[in-house]
């Protein structure tokens, strides 16, 4: 069964004067555990696509179905509840609270959202501190750290709740492509470790041919779906 | 909760300056609250005491109509000995009263054998006045402590006007009921220390000597002071007495009684009800003040953090646990800004007692201040400081709860 199914999405910005398409009927699934990406231009509607998909967004017709859920009739406490227990996020500028330290940004969401007890939350993120490589850097504020490093915990802090899908948006726009590629086999190697499905946008063409499953948007429309060879969950 | 209060205490020490000059605008107006509340409310109680225990009592009990013509003193206007009787029976039963003192008062002229004046005086038991109006032996300045039959106790001022020392003899002229006038001689007993208030200027002579002058058989009774063993408990014990009281009817089915309490005799309680009136409005400005610093601290907290609040949203927090973070970093400056305040203000104030603030009232010199702060006021000031807080931070709060998180995320 399909992780995420979109069936016939459309997203439209409405102003007092006119309305903008931001996404046109859209139809796809994606499979669970699979490497996603979403690329397209500025304005191609990739934002907008991981918006919806990540319940911070409705869309205006369709059905989009996450993880059994269809996310379109979840009122805002549903929402973030279905977010903090099913979803990871990654974002472009890394959002790190800037009064925790590492080890308490992978924590806030156990706390939080989970309410996970100390010991298993400690254990969790021990195990993610070292699968991210910061384990040395638990203490550090992220006002400490660089922002490569910054997205690894990130990372971390997006698969410590164990969800069925991490979104990423523009995960490598802020960091140099040495650091994106590492991040981005960062993302890849969780996703082979953990079997979580990783869904991320960008326009960075080096880093397009990381995914495995190719989403190509151009006006709000799906043009093309690439998927690479020997691809497991395509 | 834990958690929410780590976030909260750091968020605010993540502007630190900002925090400590809204914590220090708290703390100085709680400082203000205190140093007031407690100077006027010592003032207060100091003057209430003096007016209740050096003479007037905690309230009084009159034949009814005596208190609309208290200023002629009316010998017609007084209890029967039988109608004082039961007074007496009632206010022995109550559990609530301490002690009481039935007093016959009368206007006299006064002559030290070579001048003459008028006086206010009142016929007593001392051992039952002393009992009932404690301060009034420390008021007595010169000469013996108490009056025996024959001695008069006088106010200073009139000692003074009329060159008169303790042991001097003097003669008492009053016109009794019956219109008829007697005179009899008293040695002065003792120098009162003149008080300000009704009755501050008396003076006293036994209740066997006021009855001789005014050719009664039997002393009548003026008013009866009663002393109450719970002070706090003043108007439940007025309106106990009036209903105590209430069945004594004349002929006619009119009360016999009038029951008043300090507070109805004194013209220093529209000075104590000014003084209650200028504290709350102290409060009001307390309100105000932290009212106002909290609630721009926190817009601000919630403008400058727009995208911080999208992320948690994001992640999944739900919209109670956002609003309770800035709710608790409110109540947490709240805390320090009442907690400093109250701190700073008791040390001040044992300063303020170290120094000695003196003054005035009326007749009474040089009356020592000594501030005390109630632990009441002490809550009810932190709790006031405390909820408005509280109350400043939710609509900021509210507000950042109820972004959305895909609106809060793109705020530059």
């Amino acid at each position: 069964m399909a992780l995420v199914t979109a069936a016939g999405i459309t997203k439209d910005y409405r102003t007092e004067e006119l309305t903008v398409p931001a996404l046109r009927n859209l139809n796809f699934e994606i499979e669970p555990a699979s490497f996603v990406s979403f690329v397209g231009p500025s304005g191609s509607g990739k934002t907008t696509l991981l918006n919806l998909i990540g319940c911070l967004d409705k869309p205006t017709a369709g059905r989009l179905t996450v993880a059994g859920t269809d996310v379109g009739t979840l009122g805002r406490k549903e929402s973030a509840a279905f977010r903090g227990n099913h979803l990871g996020f990654i974002f472009q500028d890394f959002n790190m609270i800037p009064v925790l330290t590492v080890y308490e940004n992978i924590e806030y969401p156990l706390i939080m959202v989970q309410n996970i007890p100390f010991r298993e939350r400690k254990e969790r993120i021990s195990r993610m501190l070292a699968a991210v490589g910061m384990d040395d850097q638990g203490g550090k504020y992220p006002h400490q750290i660089s922002g490569g490093q910054k997205q690894r915990v990130a990372i971390a802090r997006a698969l410590v709740t164990n969800p069925a899908l991490v979104l990423a948006d523009e995960p490598t726009a802020n960091l140099d492509s040495q650091t994106s590629y590492a991040v981005i086999g960062l993302m890849k190697k969780m996703r082979d470790d953990l079997g979580t499905t990783f869904i991320f946008s960008t326009h960075d063409t080096k880093i397009v041919g990381e995914a495995e499953v190719l989403f190509r948007l151009v006006d709000g429309r799906l043009a093309e779906k690439e998927l690479k060879e020997g691809t497991a969950h395509a | 909760m834990r958690n929410l209060f780590k976030i909260a205490i750091r968020n605010l020490i993540r502007y630190k300056r900002r925090t400590l000059l809204t914590a220090s605008l708290i703390t100085i107006g709680v400082v203000f609250v205190l140093v007031f509340v407690s100077v006027s409310g010592s003032f207060k109680s100091m003057i209430t005491g003096q007016i209740t225990d050096s003479m007037m009592g905690h309230l009084q009990i009159h034949r009814k109509g005596y208190v609309a013509s208290i200023d002629n003193l009316p010998l017609n206007l007084n209890m029967k000995p039988n109608a004082y009787q039961t007074i007496r029976q009632a206010l022995a039963a109550d559990e609530q009263v301490e002690a009481f003192s039935p007093r016959l008062k009368f206007g006299a002229m006064f002559s030290n054998f070579t001048e003459t004046t008028n006086i206010r005086l009142n016929g007593i038991d001392p051992e039952a006045e002393f009992r009932t109006v404690p301060l009034l032996p420390s008021r007595i300045l010169e000469g013996k402590s108490t009056v025996g039959r024959g001695e008069i106790l006088i106010p200073a001022l009139l000692a003074k006007g009329m060159k008169v020392k303790p042991g001097d003899p003097v003669v008492i002229v009053a016109t009794n009921a019956d219109g008829s006038v007697n005179g009899m001689q008293f040695t002065v007993a003792g120098i009162l220390e003149s008080a300000t208030g009704p009755g501050g200027r008396d003076g006293y002579v036994r209740m066997e000597d006021a009855a001789q002058v005014l050719r009664m058989t039997e002393p009548e009774i003026s008013e009866v002071a009663i002393r109450l063993k719970d002070f706090g408990r003043l108007a439940a014990a007025v309106q106990h007495l009036k209903n105590a009281t209430a069945g004594e009817v004349n002929p006619q089915g009119q009360p016999l009684f009038e029951v008043h309490s300090w507070e109805d005799l004194s013209p220093f309680f529209n000075i104590a009800r000014m003084i209650d009136i200028m504290t709350f409005f102290i409060r009001i400005m307390l309100i105000a003040i932290v009212l106002i610093s909290i609630m721009n601290v926190m817009v601000m907290a919630v403008y400058e953090r727009i995208r911080e609040i999208g992320t948690i949203a994001a992640i999944g927090t739900p919209p109670g646990k956002i609003r309770s973070m800035f709710i608790l970093e409110g109540f947490c400056m709240g805390v320090v800004g009442a907690g400093a305040g109250v701190g700073i203000g008791a040390v001040l104030i044992a300063l303020l007692n170290l120094i000695g603030i003196r003054f005035d009232f009326g007749q009474q010199k040089g009356l020592l201040l000594k501030a005390t702060l109630d632990p009441p006021d002490l809550l009810v000031v932190s709790v006031i400081v405390i909820t408005v807080a509280v109350l400043a931070s939710l609509q900021p709060a509210v507000k950042a709860s109820r972004m959305e998180p895909i609106d809060a995320l793109r705020h530059v």
